[in-house]
């Protein structure tokens, strides 16, 4: 079964369209990225896929849930990371964790607040506040927060933001190992193209609010005649179509 | 039990907030003491004037404030932790939750319940160490007054979130403001006979004016008026009720204009 399932997709404002009549599908253990400049729809589509934002029409189905009626119980099984959107800061980054833990219903949460704990390298932060910390610690602790519930689906807007090159690279494997050890499915939107060469395994590329390519990696590489992922991404940006 | 967990999740939040931070608990406190200290001066004023008249009127002023704090301190209560989650950026969080809309008002209103009765507890002493005003003396209906009014500021407070999924932060100030706005008409320190005739009407349907004349009736007359409390219950009912009914529209509409990504801008 798809973790995710997107069939004509649209987002209608009363002065602009969002996002314009888009599909796709997401399998269940495989990493899809979502790519595109500012105002790309990349944000609206992530945010319609969390239910935060209710389509003009269109069908989302999440690990087998219509999220037009059945929404919660995706949401149980799902999580998000974005350096966009803070933690309390003035908790410290245990209560953090210990909140949303409460809000999944997360079983033995201690346990998982230990687990998380070693991988994520947080013991030294647990007690301090969430807003006392360094961006990349923040970004460390976020993606804490989305894995307290073991979710199915991670959906990651620019996981790695603000991280130096070596936590980056940690980041990128911890997510690599979670996909393969949890088969899990992960929508990721991201500027750092080495980090979609590496992680991805398909890739939509969106502009002006619409899908206007996609494909692996390597082969989207090579459709442009190009060596990189970066190269593609300003093709397609500077490119005049839609 | 799962949706008691989450409701337990979202209060250990706001608990820990003011365990964190002295300020916020001395705010809790600080408004409710302050205006018992002005107004109970101002009884006590009356009270020396010997005559029994004077004196009631004091102890109705005392009586009071101390009950409409309840109403201004459970919408604040609400209204400020909500506020919370805006001012720390955290409603999306929450929103990709499986927090239930409802598990999160009753999450707010926990906290507002915890935050009414520490904010009024000082206060209460202070009554009666200052002024020898012992409110428990209006006897078994002070709990129904005091569920009553309670009641009143959450459904105050639920229209005001309706108003921040509307127009987002800049709606801020209507936290602090309408429940002040509407003490003139709910009759707190005077009859609902002394406002004029055409405002009347407006008072009576309102909870407070009638809770306020049943606290009246049994300082003056040693009468509970059992009719009073319970129009205040049922207008209580009918305003939660389109309260409700407000505050689901608005967050439907909040998720159609995406103003939920968005609200704390």
């Amino acid at each position: 079964m798809d973790a995710v399932v997107v069939k004509n997709l649209v987002k209608q404002y009363p002065h602009t369209l969002a996002v314009g009549d888009i599909s796709f599908t997401l399998g269940q253990g495989r990493v899809l990225g979502l790519l595109g400049g500012n105002g790309a729809g990349k944000t609206t589509t992530i945010s319609m896929l969390l239910g935060l934002l209710v389509p003009t029409s269109g069908q989302i189905s999440v690990l087998g849930h219509d999220m037009a009626h059945d929404r919660f119980a995706a949401l149980q099984r799902m999580n998000f990371s974005s350096p966009y959107i803070a933690l309390p800061a003035r908790l410290s980054v245990v209560e953090n964790l210990r909140v949303y833990g409460n809000l999944y219903n997360v079983p033995r949460l201690n346990h998982r607040i230990e687990e998380l704990t070693e991988q994520f390298a947080l013991g030294p932060l647990l007690k301090r506040p969430a807003g006392e910390l360094s961006a990349g610690q923040k970004t460390r602790v976020a993606l804490a927060k989305s894995l307290i519930n073991t979710p199915d689906l991670l959906l990651l807007d620019e996981p790695t933001a603000s991280l130096d090159p070596d936590t980056g690279d940690y980041v990128r494997t911890v997510l690599e190992n979670y996909r393969t050890g949890r088969n899990a499915a992960i929508l990721l939107a991201s500027h750092n193209m080495a980090e979609v060469e590496r992680l991805c395994d398909e890739v939509l590329m969106m502009k002006a609010g619409r899908i206007v390519d996609r494909g692996t990696p390597d082969a989207l590489i090579r459709r442009y005649g190009r060596e990189t992922m970066e190269e593609v991404f300003l093709d397609i940006a500077r490119s005049e179509s839609v | 039990m799962k949706s008691l967990r989450r409701i337990y999740g979202l209060v250990y939040r706001h608990v820990a907030i003011y365990r964190h931070s002295w300020p916020r608990l001395v705010e809790i406190c600080y408004w409710p003491t302050l205006e018992l200290l002005i107004w109970g001066f101002t009884a006590n004023f009356f009270t020396h004037a010997q005559a029994r008249p004077a004196a009631l009127a004091g102890g109705a002023l005392i009586g009071g404030v101390l009950l409409w704090e309840v109403t201004l301190r459970g919408q604040i209560g609400v209204t400020i932790s909500f506020l919370e989650e805006i001012w720390s950026r955290n409603l999306g969080h929450l929103f990709v939750s499986p927090l239930r809309p409802a598990e999160l008002v009753a999450a707010l209103i926990t906290v507002s319940a915890i935050r009414t009765l520490v904010g009024l507890l000082p206060a209460t002493i202070i009554a009666y160490l200052l002024y020898s005003y012992n409110i428990l003396h209006l006897g078994p209906p002070l709990i129904l007054f005091f569920l009553n009014l309670l009641f009143m500021g959450w459904w105050v407070a639920l229209g005001i979130v309706a108003l921040l999924f509307r127009y987002g932060a800049g709606a801020e100030a209507l936290a602090w403001t309408i429940a002040f706005g509407i003490t003139p008409i709910a009759c707190v320190f005077y009859p609902v006979v002394a406002l004029p005739l055409w405002l009347q009407p407006v008072a009576l349907a309102l909870p407070a004016a009638h809770i306020f004349e049943g606290m009246r009736a049994i300082l003056l007359y040693h009468a509970t008026n059992w009719r009073e409390l319970g129009q205040a219950a049922m207008l209580n009912i009918a305003w939660m009720v389109l309260a409700i009914v407000i505050f689901s529209g608005e967050f439907r509409a909040a998720r159609i204009r995406g103003a939920l990504i968005s609200i704390g801008e």
